[in-house]
């Protein structure tokens, strides 16, 4: 398949973000907002069509949804109830796998959507609180999608507050394994990056077109470990920008990063 | 026994320093005509226990809350609540941040009579360094340290269903019960406000009874509150009134704040509430959210 050459940028993070779900066999693959959405979906029309996948309410469908408003016509291809209740049964029983997209990733790979400076009792700036990322990070695996490569996300020092455990050895609680905890991409609008260096460290994977090494080190207030040859994320198919079209009719993508730029800024 | 009851006799059980459960999820089935007559009455102290929405929003920016237990506060399609930041971020309330499941936990283990459920959802994260009251334990049959989730004892539940009987039999027929069951088992009382009063006889069919997702023991009061859920959402009776949550959030940035809000749309009683909305007709043809 060869690789298209008009492409934007969300498109290219699309598919870097959707290999993360190509080897996950039967799980259920939830990706929040539109760039992890579709990447889930893109996953399960293509690469790994054994994944599970609701409809972002309350059904679990055998075919995504595409996402916006849909047709009167629309049959969704349901195929189980999942309501929010079972959400936790499918999560503690480890069958997921979840992409997000948290306010801050600290160099121990712990994130943050609750609270940001000032002090507990009363932050600077409050955010959702910790949702579901306490349960998600110690049951399953999780990948992140971060919109925006800075300093402020990939921040100095240790989370305002630690809503996700990472690999961070003071917290590790008693009996548990650094191993047990499985964070796999983080797929950025930089470069696609996990958690495979030395003793965990942040690792860059692949770098998007037209970005450097520097670019991603400068934007990351922490030591990211860089291998001698780092390839570059592989643009996508127009088999694959075809059916992330199909998927997003209504074009939510072109509104997810920054001045929507093409994929390859070199 | 016929459970009847207003929304005003229905505050007339609350006390200051109840903790309340408020069924539903963000922006979606929230008992908000229950709450709209705890901001008119001047109940205080509150613990409240909620997948939080404006229902946590308003009581809290209305000064009607101590304590809140929460795993998040959001209106979904506007992700932060303005109020509920404001709250936050000025110290006024205490807080109990737990994980979304957790919840569901705490919720359980006060049903069924136990002091907690334990748990690895909070391990490694600032939910056990944060929460004094959540103790780290270790197990009697493994070397590994869990979390123990206590009990979320309610003194009172607070939900709206789509229909019910006079009895309590309470049915939701949107797609989600959320985990309003275990709210209505967790707390000493339970009240409901319903879009739809119905005749026992409504659940003499098997599909309408499937929808029925807690026994009637488990309910202590019924009120019949047609839009009772206004502004969120009662799926499939209607959908969350965005032009209004936006108002609502606008609010916030305004010098008068929720009393803005408040004088503009509270009223003396539900119907007048209802008439500054525009009505039960306009209501009941909101839209259905599409996910």
């Amino acid at each position: 398949m060869t690789a298209a050459t008009d492409y934007t940028l969300a498109e290219l993070c699309i598919v870097a973000a959707s290999q993360a779900f190509e080897n996950d066999g039967e799980v259920l693959a939830t990706g929040i907002g539109v760039i992890p959405r579709l990447a889930a979906s893109l996953a399960m029309k293509t690469t790994n069509p054994d994944l599970m996948m609701t409809d972002s309410e309350a059904w679990m469908l055998s075919e995504p949804n595409p996402l916006g408003k849909r047709p009167a016509e629309f049959v969704p291809a349901t195929e189980s109830w999942m309501g929010f209740s079972r959400i936790f049964d499918n999560v503690w029983s480890g069958k997921r796998h979840a992409m997000l997209g948290p306010t801050q990733i600290d160099r121990y790979g712990q994130s943050n959507t609750s609270a940001l400076g000032g002090t507990y009792d009363a932050p600077k700036v409050m955010m959702l609180g910790a949702r579901g990322f306490p349960g998600n990070s110690i049951s399953h695996p999780n990948s992140f999608f971060v919109p925006s490569h800075n300093t402020r996300v990939f921040m100095d020092g240790e989370c305002d507050f630690v809503s996700s455990i990472g690999y961070n050895p003071e917290r590790l609680p008693k009996g548990h394994s650094l191993d047990d905890i499985d964070i796999r991409l983080v797929i950025t609008d930089l470069c696609v990056m996990d958690f495979g260096g030395p003793d965990h460290q942040i690792r860059l994977v692949s770098l998007h077109p037209g970005v450097t090494v520097d670019q991603v080190q400068e934007n990351t207030a922490y030591p990211v470990h860089v291998d001698e040859d780092v390839p570059t994320t592989a643009a996508p198919t127009q088999a694959q920008l075809d059916v992330i079209a199909a998927l997003d009719p209504h074009n939510q993508r072109a509104a997810q990063i920054k001045d929507n730029p093409p994929g390859d800024r070199g | 026994m016929d459970k009847q009851m207003t929304a005003t006799e229905v505050v007339a059980q609350l006390e200051d320093g109840m903790t309340i459960g408020i069924g539903g999820w963000g922006p979606r089935r929230k008992p908000m005509a229950l709450v709209r007559e705890i901001l008119r009455s001047d109940l205080k102290d509150l613990t409240l226990v909620s997948y939080g929405g404006a229902d946590v929003g308003m009581l809290a920016a209305a000064g009607k809350v101590k304590k809140l237990v929460f795993a998040f506060v959001s209106l979904d399609f506007i992700p932060l609540e303005p109020y509920f930041r404001i709250a936050r971020q000025s110290g006024s309330i205490e807080v109990m941040e737990i994980d979304e499941g957790m919840m569901l936990l705490g919720l359980r283990a006060a049903a069924w009579g136990l002091p907690f459920i334990p748990t690895e959802v909070g391990l490694g994260t600032d939910i056990v360094t944060k929460n004094p009251d959540i103790k780290v334990i270790d197990s009697p049959y493994d070397d590994k340290e869990w979390v123990a989730m206590p009990a979320l004892k309610l003194d009172a539940s607070l939900i709206h269903a789509d229909r019910a009987d006079a009895r309590g039999v309470c049915q939701i027929a949107g797609p989600d019960q959320y985990m309003d069951d275990w709210f209505a088992r967790a707390a000493d009382k339970t009240f409901v406000s319903c879009d739809e009063l119905v005749d026992t006889e409504f659940f003499h069919d098997p599909a309408e009874a499937r929808l029925v997702h807690w026994e009637r023991a488990a309910t202590s009061g019924v009120v019949h509150i047609p839009g009772g859920a206004h502004p969120t959402s009662c799926t499939p009776l209607y959908g969350f009134d965005v032009p209004h949550f936006k108002a609502y959030v606008a609010s916030a940035k305004d010098e008068a704040g929720l009393q803005g809000y408040l004088d503009q749309f509270l009223g003396a009683t539900e119907a007048d509430y209802q008439a500054n909305v525009g009505g039960i007709d306009a209501i009941r043809s909101i839209e259905l959210p599409t996910y």
